[in-house]
């Protein structure tokens, strides 16, 4: 079955609940599709049920803003369909989904992507095994079901989340083991250079992450700085870390839950399958898609907002979707252009003030050199198991591409599509051949952006609901 | 740069030609574009396939035959002179393929297709066989076939390979017998010097006595300069991929082959669309259903990937290998069936133009014959 | 591995993992119950055959794959509990029927 919406927004998280929020007042005719059972997205999962219990206070402020946006969202009068899979993109713009085992397809005639980000991948010996999770996973855990590692827990990383997730896990009884801390001493001074302003523009940005360090000290966590390597190692599952410190010295500790994270990247799936034009984002080390002031991409009528367009934070989500939100709007025939430029000036300035600490978040949260090139015996594919050895040994081949090393090895071709090793993959060639990622590019991406069944594809109907 | 020949086109067919003439111990150089170039060789479902080919040109029977006799030796070659460490397993299989018939008149008719095709090309053997549902049950007792399948032809010489691992093995291949593959080198400039011809790439002079194109639907330009005229065209096929599963599908078969890894390939489409290689639903859709009408328990399988890669399409559809009148040494070779011709073309299309000659029984693919009106 | 808080006062939920009656609450995902398991695992990845869990909680990573009421390959991490769900650890590649 096909039906046609003005606006399709896909992803109900800070940016897609305030872009449908601007599109319903101004009398759009919207749809809003998400893959989680409840809006939110990942920054505010689960916060209709939690916000007001006792938990949700622990889990902070920043969550139970997420309360409000929520509400205004669904009192907005947009359409919500959670728990749908979109599994294509066309250029149209066209939307293929799945929902309860129903395919179907929507005609919009702008779509925004609100697909935010994920973390990235943190690639390194054992990572496969049970018992690695990523801070994200764990924290998802905590907001959606409630619950924590049984066990005192390592957690290894860089950026704010881990700190955020280390003083949440306390609040609610858990343990830490230690936490490794990943920030490369070189970022660390570069960042510095950027505090002074950093405080300046964004305070409460700054103090958040001294408190929690704070809280962790205060707690009595073993914190270790500039950890340069980490090896999870067991049989079944993980039984123990082996980490190097900054000395050069190897420290290896019983461990049997294990938590990563290297900072967050965007989703460009979507856009990368339209054959949208994509920027290389040097300050945060990743691809985004090339925008417009208005978050439009190099396709006509399709969007992009929130993390996807470039790691903001949820402040700047919800901003971003509203000045596209408007632009749509102007786009069929809702506002003038004057009208909309004027309306979206309020929102601009408030999204500058928002970024304003990201300069700095950005040069202390970049990734180390072994996130981007892992050792030669780590899985860089986890789907398909393919080492980075196996990887550098196709340079010989006459220096290949990632779609060539694709092809060849296999890896990118399982269930994840490339999720977990795409920059894995692109950084080993990068070094490798002396080039540069950006210059390499990254996998095509190709549809499926989820699997589906060929029952489900066949039984796609594309006519018309009207018709 | 100098080498005996330059080949222009790393894919399965240039591959091929240079891995045999490598083999022959001619210095070769490959040169090879872009990560994202067009390459039907990264598209391909991967059948060496025979039963039905050439149905109105006799000789590409012949000629896929040929090929299809010679891949067991080939492929034993190309993996076996390998050393351990290197070794690319092909997945190589010949077992015999099928064709799914819908209906007793399709059966009837593909029975004298085969028929008539086994007759033109004064075949002495039984090539193919035509097989009653319950032979299908027999065959394959882990396929639930769909009510309206009504037998299929099954083709003794038909077999499948896995089109990238040949791919590598050939590229392998070329650099173990010491030539030398070049990729991002697009080629920007092409004349006939004093002795064989001068080729650039990526602003470096190649020279060499010979020169083989074939560089997929790069190639018309590239013959153009030669004094050839090789029309060629893009067609879209596009393919689905399942996750891996337990092996359930024994033999390929014309739009659904299970692979050594455990995936389905299902196939495919033929579309005339220009440059674009977009997948899309529309397509994806039917080739589902086409996987449904002859399983329809493959409707639990999941479709993880769906890709779309642009065939090297020429006016009939047949191949075509040329050396050119005007400048003799430039020879091209252009096909959409790579895969089964690739024994043939690292055999004894590589001794032809390493001997600068090409046989007579090749000239049903001189592209001689798009120049002459059809009658009625 | 991980554990429910005291406080969680969801309403019950019971499904089945490998024939094995389990409690959970409603509004959480499959993968969340699996992680509270004495196996953690959800699979046996389809290459060398080793124990993969619930990595990313978000769908992105494919590890948390089961089969999940006789349907091979689901993102246990996307799909809610239910009462009365059968899930079985995906052991490799699953049967193709």
């Amino acid at each position: 079955m096909s039906r046609n919406v003005d606006l399709l927004i896909i992803g109900a998280g800070p940016a897609g609940m305030s872009a449908a929020v601007t599109a319903r007042r101004h009398g759009l005719d919207v749809l809003v599709v998400d893959e989680q059972p409840a809006p939110g997205g990942q920054i505010w999962r689960n916060v209709e049920t939690m916000a007001a219990t006792a938990r949700g206070r622990l889990l902070g402020a920043a969550y139970a803003e997420g309360a409000g946006a929520v509400t205004r969202f669904r009192a907005s009068g947009a359409a919500y369909e959670p728990g749908t899979q979109v599994w294509q993109v066309e250029p149209g713009p066209r939307a293929y989904m799945t929902r309860q085992g129903a395919t179907s397809l929507v005609e919009a005639r702008c779509l925004l992507l609100a697909t935010g980000a994920q973390e990235r991948p943190v690639p390194f010996e054992g990572w496969t095994l049970p018992g690695v999770l990523t801070v994200g996973a764990a924290q998802i855990l905590l907001k959606s079901s409630g619950q924590i590692p049984d066990v005192p827990v390592w957690i290894a990383g860089n950026g704010p989340l881990p700190l955020l997730y280390a003083t949440q896990l306390l609040k609610v009884g858990g343990r830490i083991a230690g936490f490794l801390d990943t920030t490369p001493p070189d970022r660390r001074r570069a960042a510095s250079r950027m505090f002074p302003g950093a405080v300046l523009g964004a305070p409460g940005d700054i103090a958040k992450g001294l408190v929690w360090m704070a809280t962790l000290r205060r707690a009595g966590v073993k914190i270790v700085r500039g950890v340069t390597d980490i090896e999870a190692i067991g049989g079944q599952a993980i039984e123990r870390i082996r980490y190097r410190i900054a000395s050069g010295d190897d420290v290896t500790v019983p461990a049997q839950t294990l938590l990563v994270h290297e900072g967050i990247v965007p989703t460009i799936h979507p856009t990368l399958a339209l054959g949208c034009a994509h920027r290389w984002d040097a300050a945060q080390i990743c691809f985004a898609p090339q925008l417009d002031e208005w978050g439009e991409t190099s396709q006509q009528d399709i969007f992009v907002a929130g993390d996807g367009a470039g790691i903001g934070g949820a402040t700047a989500a919800g901003l971003r979707g509203e000045i596209v939100a408007i632009r749509i709007a102007a786009r069929l025939g809702r506002l003038s252009e004057g009208q909309a430029a004027a309306s979206a000036r309020p929102a601009r300035g408030k999204l500058r003030r928002a970024l304003i600490s990201r300069p700095f978040l950005d040069a202390l949260c970049g990734p180390r050199h072994a996130v981007l090139v892992p050792n030669d015996r780590t899985l860089a594919c986890r789907c398909e198991e393919v080492t980075v050895s196996e990887i550098r040994a196709q340079v010989a081949y006459g220096r290949p591409g990632p779609n060539q090393v694709k092809a060849f090895t296999r890896a990118g071709m399982g269930p994840c599509q490339g999720r977990q090793c795409a920059y894995t993959v692109a950084s080993i060639l990068a070094e490798a051949e002396g080039r540069a990622v950006p210059d390499l590019g990254l996998y095509r991406a190709r549809p499926p952006f989820k699997p589906l069944t060929i029952g489900e594809l066949a039984a796609l109907d594309e006519t018309s609901e009207a018709a | 740069m100098h080498a005996d020949i330059i080949v222009i086109g790393a894919g399965t067919v240039g591959a091929a030609i240079a891995y045999g003439l490598a083999r022959r111990q001619r210095t070769v150089v490959v040169l090879d574009g872009g990560d994202t170039d067009f390459r039907a060789a990264g598209a391909n479902f991967g059948l060496v396939w025979v039963q039905g080919k050439g149905p109105d040109l006799p000789p590409y029977q012949t000629l896929s035959r040929t090929s299809a006799d010679l891949w067991p030796e080939f492929a034993r070659e190309l993996t076996g002179e390998a050393p351990v460490e290197a070794k690319v397993a092909l997945e190589y299989e010949k077992r015999g393929g099928f064709a799914f018939c819908f209906g007793e008149a399709e059966f009837e008719k593909r029975r004298a297709m085969l028929t008539k095709l086994h007759v033109d090309c004064g075949s002495n053997d039984d090539d193919f066989d035509m097989m009653e549902r319950a032979e299908l049950e027999r065959l394959m007792p882990g396929v639930v076939f769909g009510p309206d399948v009504t037998g299929a032809s099954f083709g003794r010489h038909d077999g499948h390979v896995n089109p990238l691992r040949l791919l590598r093995a050939l590229h392998a291949g070329i650099l173990r017998h010491g030539g030398t593959l070049l990729r991002d080198h697009a080629v920007t400039g092409i004349r006939s010097a004093a002795f064989g011809f001068e080729v650039e790439a990526a602003g470096t002079i190649f020279d060499a006595d010979r020169l083989v194109l074939a560089a997929g639907l790069g190639t018309a330009a590239l013959a153009a300069r030669m004094g050839m005229h090789v029309p060629v065209r893009p067609q879209r096929g596009q393919i689905l991929v399942t996750e891996r599963v337990a092996p359930f599908f024994p033999y390929p078969a014309n739009g659904i082959r299970q692979t050594r890894d455990g995936t389905v390939l299902l196939g495919t489409s033929n579309e005339e669309v220009g440059f674009d290689t977009s997948a899309t639903a529309t397509i994806g859709t039917k080739i589902a259903r086409g996987a449904l009408h002859v399983s329809p328990a493959l409707a639990r399988l999941r479709i993880v990937r769906q890709w779309a890669g642009l065939r090297v399409m020429t006016p009939d559809s047949y191949p075509i290998y040329i050396q050119s009148n005007e400048f003799p040494g430039a020879f091209v070779a252009v096909c959409h069936s790579g895969v089964t011709l690739a024994a043939f073309h690292a055999t004894v299309l590589a001794e032809a133009i390493a001997a600068g000659m090409l046989p007579a029984w090749l000239s049903p693919f001189h592209p001689g014959r798009f120049d002459v009106p059809k009658a009625a | 591995m991980f554990r429910k808080l005291p406080d969680s006062t969801m309403k019950a939920v019971t499904l089945s993992i490998d024939g094995v009656r389990v409690e959970c609450a409603q509004g959480e995902t499959v993968a969340a119950v699996l992680l509270r398991q004495q196996e953690c695992w959800a699979r046996l990845s389809t290459v060398s055959q080793a124990p993969r869990a619930p990595y990313c909680m978000m769908g992105v990573c494919f590890d948390c794959l089961a089969i999940v009421d006789g349907v091979a390959s689901v993102q246990t991490c996307l799909t809610a509990v239910r009462d009365g769900m059968i899930i079985e650890r995906q052991r490799g590649r699953p049967e193709a029927a």
